[in-house]
């Protein structure tokens, strides 16, 4: 097994990232070592253990959100590195990217409130296909972590959801928690929060697990994904 | 193409009095052509001269030795230890808002986030200050949607967390709604840039966004009554796209780290105009513009649409020679226009080609020196009675009461509001809204910044004087709240058109509060905007001079908010002593609704023992004797008390007083108080003694569902927290 700290990660920026520099500093304090952040006009990425789309507004998303982001030059890289069998995880608008590329199923449409919502929510891990995004999290544990976002509201068709479902691809569903308002912000089809991939090898999700790696930030279930999922890449 | 020689007429048009176009006629020798009268208007609207109000700004307190940078710079600076410095400002954007809610709200947010990292400083929060009409009028609705998708819109996007403000609902707002909206920025002390002009012959830069015909004259709009032609209006309002003001602010961000920036000046209000005047005039030189080589979003744009024009995201900057290169490269990165469009002149004057022809040539001096500054008469001012509780009291039990009141809309969460603004974004949000203030982590340190907006108009409409100071006390008591130290203030002058006696009575009062309350409690006015004329059909607004204020707490673990950790913690109120049984409810929000409003006078705001009781709570807060404290405001102790249970989700049993009037003692809004928790009520006492600040004894907080006042007279927390979530969503679902 590697250490965290000879980690290779991989931030992507896009020029409307925003929440780049707040996953830099939340891997970095669990590795110890500084991610490096790839602009997006590159077309080749370094050898790396993991590619990271950040949150955010990529290009706006005046269009469909990350509808431009999946065809920037880096994209390309991404999608080589993940035909290899490359992790990759996408958080938020980096979801949104993910689905855009293809290289996740099911669409992420305006939130059932027509609103932009901000607000912590509680997500259930599920029963998932081997993964290094949950391996290290047990079955029925329960993750509070914040969301923000406008389109956050998961929909694919009946077979792909159940697809999806029976093959365990569902990472995270929205879950009854502390916070206030109802467990589902968004009304995504099955509760869906985050999937992975048929190869459990990228993954995509709304809430934002940089946001909530210490406790005067308003908890540190966000570090515990992460550093789990770092670990079990690591190995 | 010629034009047709200008007139009064046309000045009128655009704003100006008679006697101010006999000025332009008299600077200028002979008669402005359209571009040049389009110039002198912008720059002598209220909106960027402060014709009305600057007899009075010039009253306020704006040194200290926190101060780096006071009012007249893009944004007030402010030293907060470690060799850094907090940047912040407020501004209105109200009369586009009304106009057009969402994009009037947006570029609001953007306005104020550029004239922050205009001065070298990377944006960490927002706040604002609404005011829309009562709740069931036909337009608030759509009002409020509109305003709070438009801040959210812009915000969210370019990245910078909504960590607080303020919202509230009254009838005079109907046909004007407030949106201020403030930024805070952080920049290292020695890297702050400014505006003024330097070097003759260094490139003036354009960057950002290219110029097209929205929000054409805006600044001049701003700057009149509405009617019920406003709807015609909408062609004035600028459009926003926070992509490209992230764009913006990323690039310019990055360039000024490189070292390249001589000045720099957003192009806000007034847009090319008040950018390209206001950098020479304060660097006391010339500039020469040619406006063919403007970026330009449409074709055959005028001189008069080209300078006018209130097109958003741009940036008007003055380049060392040698850093041009430099320079393109970043906004080549960025894809965002870069142009030299003149250069820096030692003429004293403001040169604009166009198609190869001069458009303009006018001296500098009259359109800023010369600017008319008025000393508009005032009205007296007759105080409003001083009326007695048990005039407007009754028997019925407090619970019962206090249900009533947090029923209201006054009182009722925001949250419907804020979970629509991303609070957490950068991931240094230690307090979002909800509390008595923001408080955001300085980022990679211990340190904190702490912010809020408050107002009170209803005090303000009662007595200008005490609610100008008031407003100032309201803001300190919240930044102390959280264990903050505060340090300066920004102002949003929000008044009806001061051209009537009484309005402008209620602006000059307020400002001379408001510089009493500053001085007395040191926290200078840094920066601030003047909204004035918000009046529709000849109603004012009720008085709404928005004070924004930023403190520093040394180390963000000592900082405590308003929800007490556990049962048995006893609950004091500080800045009221034991004898009180009674309270002051004249202006209160018990009398606007169980009591019919009558007029009468507000509590007042005692200085002294404002910073007596602050600077008590903050050194308490640091010992860490204290768990949570929340300031005592709209609604008195009882409410106060209501939202510590319903922030823990514990009730609480408190001893009301003997005698007396049990109403104003719940009710009342005497100043200066704060409701504490703690496990210390002993050494707070002893504390509180040789400080020479009453403490007393309220409760203690209980593991019930129940806050009682005494046997009988209980509510159950979960009531009361399921009734106050309930309104807004209700309003706008209804």
């Amino acid at each position: 097994m590697m250490s965290l700290t000879s980690m290779r990660i991989a931030i992507l920026v896009f020029p409307g990232s925003n929440c780049d520099r707040d996953m830099m500093v939340a891997i970095e304090r669990l590795t110890g070592r500084r991610p490096s952040l790839v602009w997006h006009k590159e077309s080749s990425l370094d050898t790396i253990d993991l590619a990271i789309i950040p949150g955010g507004f990529s290009f706006g998303d005046y269009l469909r959100c990350g509808a431009l982001a999946a065809r920037a030059p880096v994209i390309d890289a991404v999608l080589d590195h993940a035909a290899r069998g490359g992790a990759v995880m996408g958080v938020c608008n980096g979801f949104q990217v993910l689905l855009e590329t293809g290289l996740l199923p099911g669409v992420l449409v305006q939130n059932a409130g027509l609103k932009y919502i901000c607000r912590n929510v509680t997500v259930d891990v599920c029963d998932t296909i081997d993964s290094p995004f949950t391996q290290n999290l047990e079955t029925g544990t329960r993750l509070t972590m914040p969301v923000a976002h406008n389109e956050g509201n998961y929909f694919a068709s009946e077979d792909e959801l159940a697809r999806l479902n029976d093959n365990g691809q569902i990472a995270f569903r929205y879950k009854d928690g502390p916070a206030h308002g109802p467990a589902n912000p968004n009304g995504s089809s099955l509760n869906i929060a985050g999937i992975v991939s048929a190869n459990g090898r990228v993954m995509g999700m709304m809430p934002h697990p940089e946001r909530a790696i210490s406790p005067e930030l308003g908890g540190s279930d966000g570090a515990t994904f992460l550093q789990g999922c770092l670990e079990a890449l690591a190995s | 193409m010629s034009e047709p020689e200008m007139t009064f007429k046309n000045a009128a048009s655009m704003g100006l009095s008679e006697d101010e176009w006999g000025l332009i006629l008299k600077r200028l020798k002979r008669t402005p052509n359209l571009c040049e009268l389009g110039i002198f208007s912008a720059m002598w609207s209220e909106h960027c001269s402060y014709k009305s109000s600057k007899k009075w700004l010039k009253t306020l307190p704006v040194d200290g030795p926190q101060v780096i940078e006071g009012p007249g710079e893009n944004a007030g600076a402010v030293d907060i230890g470690d060799g850094l410095a907090a940047i912040f400002k407020i501004e209105s954007h109200n009369h586009p808002s009304y106009i057009e809610p969402y994009q009037g709200a947006a570029t609001g947010v953007g306005g104020i986030l550029r004239d922050v990292f205009t001065m070298g400083a990377r944006p960490m929060a927002l706040l604002n200050a609404l005011r829309f009409g009562a709740a069931d009028h036909e337009k608030t609705k759509h009002l409020l949607g509109g305003v709070v998708s438009g801040i959210g819109g812009y915000g969210n996007c370019i990245g910078i967390p909504t960590v607080g403000g303020e919202v509230n609902f009254d009838a005079s707002y109907n046909g004007n709604i407030l949106v201020n909206a403030m930024a805070v920025g952080l920049a290292n002390s020695d890297r702050i840039f400014r505006s003024a002009a330097t070097g003759p012959g260094n490139p003036v830069i354009y960057v950002g966004a290219k110029t097209g015909r929205d929000g054409i004259h805006g600044a001049t709009m701003a700057s009149a009554e509405f009617s019920d032609e406003t709807e015609s209006k909408r062609p004035t309002v600028q459009v926003g796209d926070p992509f490209t003001g992230k764009l913006l602010m990323e690039a310019c961000l990055e360039l000024m780290a490189s070292d390249s920036v001589l000045s720099i000046q957003d192009m806000g209000a007034a847009g090319l105009t008040s950018s390209s005047v206001e950098m020479a005039s304060k660097g006391g030189l010339g500039m020469e513009i040619d406006l063919d080589l403007v970026p330009a979003r449409e074709e055959g744009m005028s001189a008069y649409e080209l300078m006018l024009s209130e097109s958003q995201e741009r940036m008007l900057m003055v380049l060392k020679p040698d850093a041009t290169q430099t320079a393109r490269e970043i906004f080549d990165k960025w894809d965002l226009d870069f142009m030299p469009i003149g250069q820096v002149t030692e003429t004293g004057r403001l040169v604009l080609l166009k198609d190869g022809v001069t458009a303009c040539d006018i001296p500098l001096d009259p359109l800023v020196d010369d600017a008319p500054e008025y000393d508009r008469p005032q009205a007296e001012f007759v105080p409003h009675p001083v009326i007695e509780s048990n005039t407007i009291t009754s028997g019925a039990p407090i619970s019962n009461i206090l249900m009533q009141l947090l029923g209201t809309v006054d009182l009722a969460s925001r949250r419907w509001i804020y979970e629509q603004y991303d609070s957490q974004v950068m991931a240094d949000t230690l307090q979002g809204p909800g509390g008595d203030a923001g408080l955001i982590r300085v980022h990679g340190s211990q340190r904190g910044l702490a912010m809020s907006t408050d107002c009170t108009p209803r005090y303000v409409e009662a007595d200008p004087r005490t609610g100008g100071a008031q407003a100032v006390a309201e803001s300190y008591r919240n930044i102390c709240a959280v264990g903050a130290r505060p340090l300066a203030i920004t102002n949003n002058l929000n008044f009806g058109n001061p051209e009537k006696p009484e309005i402008m009575t209620q602006m000059a009062q307020s400002v001379v509060g408001m510089g009493e309350a500053a001085l007395a409690l040191d926290t200078p006015v840094v920066s601030g905007n003047v909204s004035l004329y918000n009046e529709t059909d000849g109603r004012a607004i009720r008085p709404c001079p928005v004070v924004g204020m930023v403190g520093v707490i040394d180390d963000i673990a000592n900082a405590v908010r308003i929800a007490p950790t556990a049962s048995g913690q006893t609950l004091m109120v500080i800045g009221q002593d034991k004898s009180c049984n009674d309270g002051w409810l004249g202006a209160s929000l018990y009398a606007r609704h169980l009591a019919g409003e009558p007029q009468a006078a507000p509590p007042p705001v005692r200085l002294d023992s404002e910073r007596r009781t602050g600077e008590f709570l903050q050194a308490q807060i640091g010992a860490g004797n204290i768990i949570a404290a929340h300031d005592v405001s709209d609604g008195g102790l009882a409410v106060t008390i209501a939202e510590m249970c319903m922030a823990a989700g514990l009730g609480a049993t408190i001893a009301s007083p003997d005698g007396g009037n049990a109403h104003g003692w719940a009710f009342g809004e005497d100043q200066g108080r704060y409701v504490i928790a703690t496990d210390n009520a002993e050494a707070l006492i002893d504390a509180a003694k040789t400080a020479g600040v009453s403490i007393c004894v309220l409760g203690m907080i209980s593991a019930t569902d129940e806050l009682k006042f005494g046997e009988g007279d209980a509510i159950s927390v979960v009531k009361m927290k399921t009734s106050v979530e309930a309104t807004i969503p209700a309003l706008m679902n209804g």
